[in-house]
């Protein structure tokens, strides 16, 4: 199992069209996404991206369809080149690898996961899931039984002969998941890969993927355009739009301190009781008897309340992991919070 | 006013001179290096020499056999087996057999050399746009310029013979074989192919990993209309010592016999549609992973 490992990206810029480079310096003085259409006929990618994504967690990319979310995820692994900036990972500007270290450094370091599955069809389930480790030129045999293994762990044994148009969406994109994990790589981009998938379904793959997670500690870049899945998965979450990021940080600090008008209309219609945790807005601990009464820190808050209305408290003790009390909750700031008021 | 009725022209000296000119040059041109390009097309007439005799000279039996292992090799279908041995056995029965055979290996290997020019072709046209614009009016010039035209500079170059009969088939089927590779190419699924770039294919492991199998159904249908523009292209070819089925019907037209045309020309049209429905039944089978229930 490889180490995982982050990633950085400072002032990265991407304007679409002949001439993009000649626009940086414009754009970087503040010239507009509509300005730059307009007078150039160039189109804004992206505009001044800096962020650092930690090592062995999940960072969730979220924005609009048109928000530059799907080109930004490209970048990482340079199926885009940038007009300017850098992606830092080890120590390596992947902006600056020539033909063959790029092609290494996706065989090795990244994996992808694509909305529309990207499966080659023609090949069965198990020659799509050792592709990766195909074009690195390991033998049939060694590819087969590590395919294997993770076509198993997807939940697709019995159907490794199969062509991908005899399995329907959800199975296809195991497919697709079963394929990036074969490689072993620790980064695994995944470009909106449940977006295609029905409701139901989505929740179940990101419950694998959330398992998988706690197994293989890889570093994730997961873009979509669902807030509930962002909040579901994300242990980070950036908001991009129109090429930029307009709020990057916890699920509980977008939730509850929006940095803008257009985040906090994105996320009013969040059922807060089922996302908020306690630890993220528990108040001092004051001198005001609890009776001993306590939960942890995760707990989130409709189960507050519930706990809170059934014994009858007015203010409940909140602990951290380790069992020692942080801080406490009043009934009135949960509901308050839970209504959307604080 | 003879200037608005008549076309002003190229004074009659001056065109025939600018004629007679490239004539000479070209024939100059042929005969100095005639024996030397007739050369280079050497172990190309020796490669037709021996398919003909292979087909000619193998025994009958042996001939529908092989044939019918083909068709079931290539479709899995009896109906089209027996179809195919049925063709030729009428044609033997009328008396073409021999004619047939020299027919068959002709576009056996007109379409072989088609697909090894056109496929490479295909592939470097549908890498960029610049070699598109480029070799796309060559292919139309090709495809539009009437046959007779171009047999005059390959029989000047290269006498009457079937070498010179093979490169004026060859001209003339190439073109679909390169468009449709370059078309199957540039329509392969834009989102498979990042998939293939961004698990570290080389281009070369992309190419015939991903993009050639994937435009398979419009190459196989290149090479089905290769071989059809070949069919169609051995009468005319018979005018420059290509024998086979041509050569009769050639012989029908100058002399007004009307049956010995028409029997020679069903003969062409049922080795065409053997071929067709063999390539077609392979190409079909080629795609089995398309038939599943789902997308």
């Amino acid at each position: 199992m490889s180490d995982p490992i982050g990633i950085q990206i400072r002032n990265l810029y991407k304007i679409f069209g002949p001439r993009g480079g000649e626009f940086v310096s414009a754009v970087q003085g503040g010239m507009s996404k509509q300005e730059l259409n307009d007078k150039h006929r160039h189109v804004l990618g992206l505009r001044d991206i800096n962020l650092d994504i930690p090592a062995g967690r999940i960072q969730v990319i979220m924005g609009l369809s048109g928000s530059g979310k799907s080109t930004l995820i490209r970048h990482i692994n340079r199926l885009i080149d940038p007009t300017a900036g850098e992606i830092m990972i080890e120590g390596q500007d992947v902006v600056r690898m020539p033909p063959a270290a790029l092609r290494s450094f996706r065989r090795h370091k990244t994996a992808m996961v694509f909305q529309k599955f990207g499966l080659l069809p023609h090949r069965t389930v198990l020659n799509n899931v050792g592709y990766g480790l195909e074009v690195q030129g390991m033998d049939a045999a060694a590819r087969n039984e590590i395919a294997m293994r993770w076509i198993e762990r997807v939940g697709l044994r019995g159907f490794e002969t199969k062509y991908p148009s005899q399995l329907s969406g959800g199975m296809q994109q195991r497919v697709g998941l079963a394929r990036a994990l074969t490689n072993d790589a620790p980064i695994l981009l995944m470009d909106e890969a449940y977006s295609a998938l029905d409701p139901l379904i989505r929740y179940d793959m990101q419950t694998v993927l959330l398992d998988l997670q706690s197994e293989v500690r890889k570093t994730i870049v997961f873009i979509t355009h669902d807030l509930d899945e962002a909040l579901r998965i994300g242990d980070r979450i950036a908001l991009l739009r129109d090429g930029s990021i307009i709020q990057q940080g916890t699920g509980q600090d977008i939730v509850l301190r929006p940095a803008d008008d257009y985040v906090s209309n994105f996320v009013q219609h969040v059922d807060r009781g089922k996302v908020v945790q306690v630890g993220s807005i528990m108040e001092p601990m004051s001198a005001s008897n609890t009776n001993g009464h306590a939960i942890p820190e995760h707990t989130t808050l409709s189960e507050a309340l519930r706990q809170m209305l059934s014994s009858r408290l007015q203010v409940i003790d909140v602990n951290d992991m380790a069992n020692r009390p942080v801080g406490q909750l009043s009934l009135e700031r949960a509901i308050a919070v839970s209504a959307g008021a604080a | 006013m003879t200037w608005l009725t008549e076309f002003p022209q190229i004074d009659n000296g001056m065109l025939r001179d600018l004629k007679r000119a490239i004539d000479d040059g070209f024939r100059n041109f042929s005969r100095s290096y005639g024996d030397a390009i007739e050369a280079v097309f050497d172990p190309l007439r020796h490669f037709l020499s021996w398919s003909e005799n292979l087909l000619t000279d193998t025994p009958w039996p042996i001939v529908l056999l092989v044939v019918g292992l083909l068709a079931w090799g290539a479709s899995r279908s009896f109906r089209i087996v027996f179809a195919c041995v049925g063709t030729l056995c009428l044609i033997g029965a009328f008396g073409m057999w021999e004619d047939t055979m020299k027919t068959i290996s002709m576009i056996l290997t007109s379409t072989l050399m088609a697909i090894a020019l056109g496929i490479p072709i295909g592939v470097l046209m549908s890498r960029s746009d610049r070699v598109q614009s480029f070799v796309s009016p060559i292919l139309d010039v090709m495809q539009t310029m009437p046959p007779f035209v171009y047999l005059i500079p390959v029989v000047m170059l290269l006498g009457i013979g079937k070498v010179p009969g093979l490169i004026a088939v060859v001209i003339y089927a190439l073109p679909p074989m390169i468009r449709l590779t370059n078309l199957g190419i540039r329509q392969v699924d834009g989102e498979v192919l990042e998939a293939a770039d961004a698990f570290g294919s080389s281009r070369w492991q992309r190419l015939v990993k991903a993009e050639l199998p994937l435009a398979m159904p419009t190459i196989m249908a290149g090479i089905n209309q290769t071989i059809m523009m070949a069919l169609a292209m051995v009468v005319i070819a018979s005018m420059i010592g290509v024998e086979g089925l041509g050569l009769p019907v050639l012989r029908a037209i100058s002399n007004q016999y009307f049956t010995l045309g028409l029997f020679n020309g069903l003969a062409i049209v049922g080795i065409a549609i053997l071929f067709d429905r063999v390539s077609q039944a392979f190409g079909h089978r080629l795609q089995k992973h398309r038939g599943g229930h789902n997308v």
